[in-house]
């Protein structure tokens, strides 16, 4: 029910602002986050250095064309391509809350810290990834055109 | 584009929707989803490093301890006889607390009741050699923890503490466990959780490490809170897998990548 009741929000459009402290205002229309977290276009190059960092978690379940990266996982869509099928205000919204489109997705929400639970507390408080580097990310996605 | 998105999405609705418990014929063991050299190491114990664990268990299990000044075996004879099938049994009642208590624990209470002496620490060098040495004893016999009608509601709490999503992640343990056992995450083998060899040698810890050990590192993993050592939700989430694993044969000391 709860997905299908943001589904519908996804599909009429309405905006929605998030109100949590820890991360930016930023406006949902349809299924995309149109407009760049920080203001400004992210770096490509950065951008996919950082995807490809164990840190930022993205091919532990991700595999995509990385081919000096022998370890990546299988539990999720491969990468390549991913510019040609998304816009990147699309790609944006997936990083930033992909539960938004799919309440069962296991893929993590990168700019949320509200309704979460028991958050080590080295984490709590924080999104995943700040503001500037979904940017830099959103940026290298969208170069991924097959 | 708009509508070729819904119907990605909506794909994906109905693809998630499957989340289901493993069925019996299916369930396997991690060391199944080992390399042949990692399943040969397990197999002959003069390989095994956990058998060095065992030993040192042994020593133990005959040394006089404590105010009371009394070996384990001095009330439980010959391990290999009275030990036989124990740690297959494990978290079980406790009665005095009324609630579960692991196999570390059980030993700790003898410890203190017992033997009077000091418990020992949790992933001690002491600890793990006596559970490993006990654990051995049950090699090859079938898990049946769980089945004493006082542990339900424990089981169910355990349940519970599986399928809740936690931590930055946000991730269950479920849906690696249950519904992605047959992926990789980051090139490593996703299993299906059955904790048959513990306490066992990882040779990423280059050690021996107990179930808890492993529990807290998958919760972490998804950076949530690890409960503490010996907590009520870590014995739940225990009893909880080991009565998943009912019927699957007892390896302690395993070997995992
Ligand atoms: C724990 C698993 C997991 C992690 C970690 C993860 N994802 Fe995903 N991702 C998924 C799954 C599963 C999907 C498929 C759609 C869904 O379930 O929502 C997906 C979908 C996507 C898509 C859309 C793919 C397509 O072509 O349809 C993109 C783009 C994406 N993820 C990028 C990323 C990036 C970038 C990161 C890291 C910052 C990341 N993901 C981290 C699981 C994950
Ligand atoms: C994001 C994926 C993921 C989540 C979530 C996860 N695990 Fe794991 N778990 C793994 C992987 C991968 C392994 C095996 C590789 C390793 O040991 O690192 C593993 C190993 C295990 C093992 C060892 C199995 C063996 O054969 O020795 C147990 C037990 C376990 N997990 C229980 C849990 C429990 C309980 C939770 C939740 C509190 C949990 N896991 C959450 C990925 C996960």
């Amino acid at each position: 029910m709860a997905i299908i009741t943001s589904f519908a929000a996804a599909l009429l459009g309405l905006p929605w602002t998030a109100a949590a402290q820890g991360v930016r205002p930023y406006s949902v229309v349809g299924d995309a986050v149109p407009e760049s977290l920080t203001g400004t276009r992210g770096d490509a190059a950065r951008g996919r250095a950082l995807l490809v960092e164990r840190a930022s978690t993205c091919i532990l379940c991700h595999s995509g064309p990385f081919p000096e990266q022998k370890f990546q996982g299988d539990l999720a869509p491969n990468l390549s391509g991913s510019g040609g099928r998304w816009s990147e205000g699309q790609l944006r919204l997936r990083l930033v809350d992909a539960s938004r489109l799919n309440a069962a997705t296991i893929m993590p929400s990168y700019y949320r810290v509200d309704g979460l639970n028991r958050v080590g507390t080295s984490w709590r408080g924080k999104p995943i990834l700040s503001a500037e580097q979904i940017e830099d990310i959103v940026a290298y996605l969208a170069t991924l055109r097959d | 584009m708009k509508l070729l998105g819904c119907i990605a999405v909506l794909t994906t609705l109905a693809g998630a929707a499957v989340a289901a418990e493993i069925p019996q014929a299916e369930r396997r063991s991690g060391y199944s989803f080992m390399t042949a050299d990692t399943e040969a190491m397990q197999d002959e114990d003069t390989a095994n490093p956990g058998m060095l664990w065992v030993l040192d268990g042994e020593a133990l299990w005959k040394r006089r301890a404590g105010a009371a000044d009394k070996a384990c075996a001095d009330c439980h004879n010959d391990a290999r006889a009275s030990m036989k099938g124990v740690a297959a049994h494990y978290p079980a009642f406790e009665k005095t607390l009324g609630r579960p208590v692991d196999l570390e624990q059980r030993i700790n209470l003898c410890r203190t009741n017992h033997q009077q002496a000091s418990p020992f620490a949790y992933e001690s060098r002491d600890l793990l050699a006596l559970s490993a040495y006990v654990a051995r004893q049950s090699r090859g016999m079938p898990i049946e923890a769980g089945s004493d009608p006082k542990l339900a509601p424990f089981v169910e709490k355990g349940r519970e503490l599986f399928m809740q999503r936690q931590g930055q992640l946000n991730l269950g343990c479920i849906n690696c466990h249950d519904d992605n056992w047959d992926k990789k995450l980051a090139g490593s083998a996703i299993t299906q959780a059955h904790p048959t060899g513990y306490p066992l040698y990882r040779l990423e810890w280059q050690s021996l490490g107990s179930l808890q050990r492993r529990l807290r590192a998958c919760i972490t993993g998804v950076r949530a809170q690890a409960y503490d050592w010996g907590s009520p939700e870590l014995v739940e989430l225990e009893l909880y897998l080991m009565s998943r694993a009912q019927g699957m044969k007892m390896e302690a000391p395993a070997v995992r990548p």
